[in-house]
């Protein structure tokens, strides 16, 4: 069981990957066009429609292909010479269906251990927790090839960690899944996240699953970088704009807020959007709301921050969005 | 086992080396093929042929064997160099079927799964994993071929005594150089061809296409144009040539020079490489 290393969290951390004008060719055709960027987070979101790069920078980042122009550095490891030392401390999660459909996830895992460094029986132990936290159960003996696609994508995650990696590639984690999966696997990757001894690289076009991991984002566009945005930095803004819902007559709350000078739009309902300025924090409205003897049914922080980057990002050069 | 660890917890561990990880490819791949049914049968049957040869070695010099067998040294088959070609020949087609069978298992699942980007994302490289995949083919047919013909050399060393063993020196020479080349063809040739045709039955077909055709066509091209140099074609033939010349025993009349066999068959293990490495990949790249 570990906890989260507060001692690491208050450091900040190194940057995870840096990208000093990199650039990847197949053949004639540029597919990461001069990509330059730093990004710091514990858990990076890569953004971008389909064919935007985010796979190619994945696979130049673990030395799947060779940079055309330029370099990038992983965990400080430069991604062209220290390909070995990179893979030695990396888990990933690829993409599409990877796996030997004859083996049981448990052997498939076990090997994968031992070919990330572990003796026999540790990866064989490693393979057990790693399925079993994955939610594979009794299912981890049995062959891949029966698996239905959730249970596939916690094998590629269960695989992904067993050796214990310092950084772990998430590549579309969430493809094809249904909701209660899909939630399952979040809380997964949050839960990694959080244990401090792992940093994310997480692939995505699904706004929410970048949201709900990450704290920093680099959002790509047809090869190159679109935007770079810090999700944590943004939800410290957002925190100021919220929604409530209150029970019986708003109107003395809403002045009272307004006093203290917060915005406010009531609806019908019992529902009040408010902007809280400077220094005034949630729980001051708690209060307020005490005082007034009001009860707060709901309250939410408006988080559609990331959606409004993600669209500016990618706004072509007329100011319009690609069809 | 911490099976009862319900949370994400990373390990701390000691790696091992990275060496020889190589072999962790063939550990799995051996006990995948032990439990496969038949295949312990059909490699036990393979050491039939030298066990007969171990007897006709011991009958020579054991004249009470020759008089219950009611037969005569005279009758047996001499010991000598076409003794031990014939036996590594057995062999090798012993050792070739093996092949066949066995080597599209070991590469066209993974490629066919899209396997290979789990293991290359581990510190494993291309050149590894091959290597992994190779020694699984060398070592079975090592068993099969030059380990069984060696020990058969030294039994009749040891019957024999010094003066046979110093006349007939080539022999080890040949038994080693000769498997050598031969495991080595004919597992490049079997892994690469399953890494192209990708589903395992067709690349098992693939692989004894390849030993026919090369053979049909080497000896179609050297028919019509009158040549002997169509056998530059046919691999196997090529390598009977140099088995001829390791071995000193009377060379093919279509035999080619040796040297240019040798550099023909280093280009064909040259072609299998390259056809090996385009499809070992992490990702193939589809080039506008």
């Amino acid at each position: 069981m570990t906890d989260t290393d507060d001692s690491a969290a208050s450091t900040p951390a190194p940057a995870l990957f840096e990208l000093d004008r990199l650039e990847v060719r197949f053949g004639k055709r540029v597919i990461l066009n001069a990509l330059t960027a730093a990004l710091h987070g514990r858990s990076i979101g890569l953004l971008g429609p389909n064919g935007a790069g985010k796979t190619t920078l994945l696979h130049t980042l673990l030395g799947f292909h060779p940079a055309s122009g330029g370099g990038a550095r992983l965990l400080g490891l430069d991604v062209c010479t220290q390909t070995a030392r990179i893979r030695a401390c990396t888990g990933y999660m690829p993409e599409n269906d990877a796996f030997v459909a004859r083996m049981s996830a448990v052997r498939l895992t076990t090997m994968l251990g031992e070919l990330a460094g572990l003796s026999p029986q540790g990866a064989l132990e490693r393979a057990h927790e790693a399925l079993t936290w994955a939610g594979l159960g009794e299912a981890r003996y049995r062959p891949i090839g029966t698996y239905s696609l959730g249970m596939r994508q916690m094998t590629k995650l269960a695989q992904a960690v067993v050796a214990g990696p310092k950084l772990l590639i998430l590549d579309e984690p969430t493809n094809g899944m249904d909701p209660p999966v899909r939630a399952r696997m979040i809380d997964l990757i949050k839960e990694v996240r959080d244990s401090g001894a792992t940093r994310i690289i997480l692939s995505s076009h699904l706004l929410k699953d970048v949201e709900d991991c990450c704290d920093e984002v680099l959002i790509l566009k047809d090869g190159e970088v679109a935007s770079t945005c810090n999700i944590e930095a943004e939800r410290r803004t957002n925190r100021k704009f919220l929604e409530l819902e209150v029970e019986g007559d708003s109107g003395p709350l809403e002045a009272l807020a307004r006093e203290r000078g917060c915005e406010c739009a009531v609806a019908a309902g019992g529902r009040i959007k408010m902007i809280l300025p400077q220094g005034v924090e949630i729980a001051d409205l708690y209060a307020v709301a005490a005082r007034c003897d009001l009860q707060i049914r709901r309250l939410s922080s408006k988080r559609d921050s990331l959606q409004e980057i993600f669209l500016k990002a990618m706004e072509g050069s007329n100011g319009r969005l690609p069809a | 086992m911490a099976v009862y660890r319900r949370r994400y917890q990373a390990p701390e561990h000691a790696t091992t080396s990275g060496r020889f990880r190589f072999l962790v490819f063939a550990r799995y791949a051996l006990r995948e093929l032990l439990a496969v049914r038949g295949f312990a049968l059909y490699f036990v049957l393979c050491f039939a042929a030298p066990l007969v040869g171990a007897v006709v070695i011991y009958l020579h010099f054991n004249p009470l064997g020759l008089k219950v067998l009611e037969t005569t040294v005279r009758e047996l088959i001499p010991i000598d160099r076409q003794f031990f070609l014939l036996f590594l020949l057995i062999q090798t087609g012993a050792g070739s079927l093996l092949a066949a069978v066995v080597g599209p298992g070991l590469v066209a699942p993974d490629l066919a799964n899209n396997a290979l980007p789990l293991y290359l994302s581990r510190p494993i490289t291309r050149r590894d994993y091959i290597m992994g995949k190779l020694s699984v083919l060398v070592g079975l047919m090592s068993l099969l071929t030059w380990i069984p013909i060696m020990l058969l050399y030294v039994l009749q060393c040891v019957l024999a005594g010094w003066a046979w063993l110093a006349t007939n020196l080539r022999i080890p020479v040949g038994i080693l150089a000769c498997s050598a080349l031969w495991i080595l063809v004919v597992s490049l040739l079997t892994l690469a061809l399953s890494a192209w045709v990708r589903w395992r039955p067709i690349a098992t077909l693939s692989v004894f296409g390849a030993f026919f055709i090369s053979a049909a066509v080497g000896t179609l091209v050297s028919e019509t144009l009158h040549t002997r140099w169509g056998s530059v074609l046919n691999v196997f033939k090529l390598m009977r040539f140099i088995w001829s010349d390791l071995f000193g025993v009377a060379p093919m009349p279509e035999a080619l020079p040796v040297g240019v066999s040798i550099a023909v068959v280093g280009l064909w293990c040259l072609l299998f490489l390259v056809m090996l490495g385009r499809r070992v990949r992490a990702y193939e790249v589809v080039r506008a």
